[in-house]
C-alpha cells in the first residue's frame, strides 16, 4: 500500500482545462465510437435479414408460378 | 412483435442522452478536487452499474428459461449479457483514461474495485467461447442459462466483498447516505444514469428485434423448403 502510495499522486491538484480536457473527449469519443461500431455491425445483419427475406419471397414467387403450370397443363 | 415500441423507445433514449450530455458540461458545477476530469465520472460510473445489472438481468432471464424452457428466454438472456458485454468494454477504456488523468496510470493492479470489475468482464467474455463450442441448440441453451445464473450470482457478490475490501484509490461511489455529491452532480449523475438505462434497454430491443426477424426468416425457409443461403449464424440463439 505504502508502494502504490509513492506511485500515486493522491491528492494532486486538478489537471488545467486544456490537459484534462483530452481525456474527456477522448472518453466520451470511445463511447460514441463503440456505440456507432455496434449500430453499424447491426445495420449489416438488418440488410442481410432483408436480402434473405427477398431471396424466399422470389423463391416462393416461382413455385407458385411452377404450381400454377402445372395445374394448366 | 419484438419491435413493438421500439422507435419511441429509441427517441426517448436520443432525447435522455442528449439532455444528460447538455447536464454534465452545462449544468454540474465543476469538482473541487479534480476539475474537468471529473466530467468522466457522469460516463463511466452509469455505464459500469448498468452492464453489472445487466449481467444480473441476463442471469434472471436464464432462471425463467431453465423453469419454463421456452427458447425466447435463452434468448433475452444471451441479448442482455452481449450488450453489458459491449458495455464492460466501455467501462473498461473510460475507467483507463479517466485513472491516467486523476493517478497517471492506466491501471492500478492493487487496486479491488478494478480488479473485481475485470475479473467480472473476462469471466463473461468466456460466455461465448462456452456457448458457441456446444452444437446441439437445446444442450447449448440448457448449459448457457447455467453459466449466466451462476455467473449472474457472482455478480452482487463480487461486489460486496469490493465494498468491504479496503480501497487504496478509487473511490467508493455512494459511501455515504447522501451519495456523497450535491444535489447538482446527484441529479446530472441520476439523468445519465437513466440515459444509460435507457440505452441498454433500446439496443437490447434492436438486437432482439433483429434475432426474431432473423428466426422468422429461416422458419419460412424451412416451410417453403428454400435452399439456405450462406452467411446465416447457427451459434446466436433464435427467436421466433
Amino acid at each position: 500500500m505504502l508502494e502504490l502510495a509513492a506511485i500515486l499522486p493522491l491528492g494532486a491538484p486538478a489537471l488545467p482545462l486544456d490537459e484534462a480536457g483530452k481525456y474527456v473527449a477522448g472518453a466520451y469519443i470511445v463511447f460514441v465510437v463503440l456505440l456507432v461500431v455496434y449500430v453499424a455491425i447491426m445495420a449489416a445483419k438488418v440488410q442481410r435479414i432483408e436480402r434473405e427475406l427477398r431471396e424466399v419471397a422470389s423463391f416462393a414467387e416461382q413455385r407458385k408460378g411452377a404450381d400454377r403450370e402445372e395445374v394448366n397443363a | 412483435m419484438y419491435g413493438k415500441g421500439l422507435r419511441p423507445l429509441s427517441i426517448a433514449t436520443v432525447a435522455m442522452l442528449a439532455l444528460s450530455l447538455s447536464l454534465v458540461f452545462f449544468y454540474a458545477p465543476l469538482d473541487a478536487d479534480q476539475g474537468f476530469v471529473q466530467k468522466i465520472f457522469y460516463l463511466h460510473v452509469p455505464l459500469a452499474i448498468v452492464a453489472l445489472i445487466g449481467f444480473v438481468i441476463g442471469g434472471i432471464f436464464a432462471i425463467a428459461h431453465l423453469r419454463t424452457d421456452n427458447r425466447k428466454w435463452d434468448a433475452y438472456s444471451y441479448v442482455a449479457i452481449h450488450i453489458s458485454v459491449i458495455f464492460g468494454v466501455a467501462v473498461l477504456i473510460t475507467g483507463g483514461i479517466w485513472a491516467k488523468a486523476s493517478w497517471g496510470h492506466w491501471w492500478v493492479w492493487d487496486e479491488p474495485t478494478l480488479v473485481s470489475f475485470l475479473i467480472v468482464f473476462l469471466l463473461y467474455a468466456t460466455y461465448y467461447p462456452f456457448r458457441y463450442a456446444i452444437e446441439d441448440r437445446d444442450r447449448q441453451a440448457r448449459y448457457a442459462s447455467v453459466f449466466a445464473i451462476t455467473a449472474g450470482a457472482f455478480v452482487p457478490l463480487n461486489f460486496m466483498a469490493v465494498r468491504m475490501a479496503e480501497s487504496l484509490v478509487h473511490p467508493r461511489t455512494f459511501a455515504t447516505a447522501n451519495g456523497g455529491l450535491p444535489g447538482e452532480m446527484m441529479f446530472t449523475f441520476l439523468c445519465s444514469l437513466a440515459a444509460m438505462a435507457l440505452l441498454w434497454t433500446t439496443l437490447v430491443k434492436f438486437e432482439l428485434t433483429a434475432k426474431s426477424a432473423s428466426g422468422q426468416v429461416k422458419r419460412l425457409r424451412r416451410a417453403l423448403d428454400a435452399p439456405v443461403s450462406g452467411g446465416s449464424s447457427r451459434i446466436a440463439p433464435e427467436v421466433s
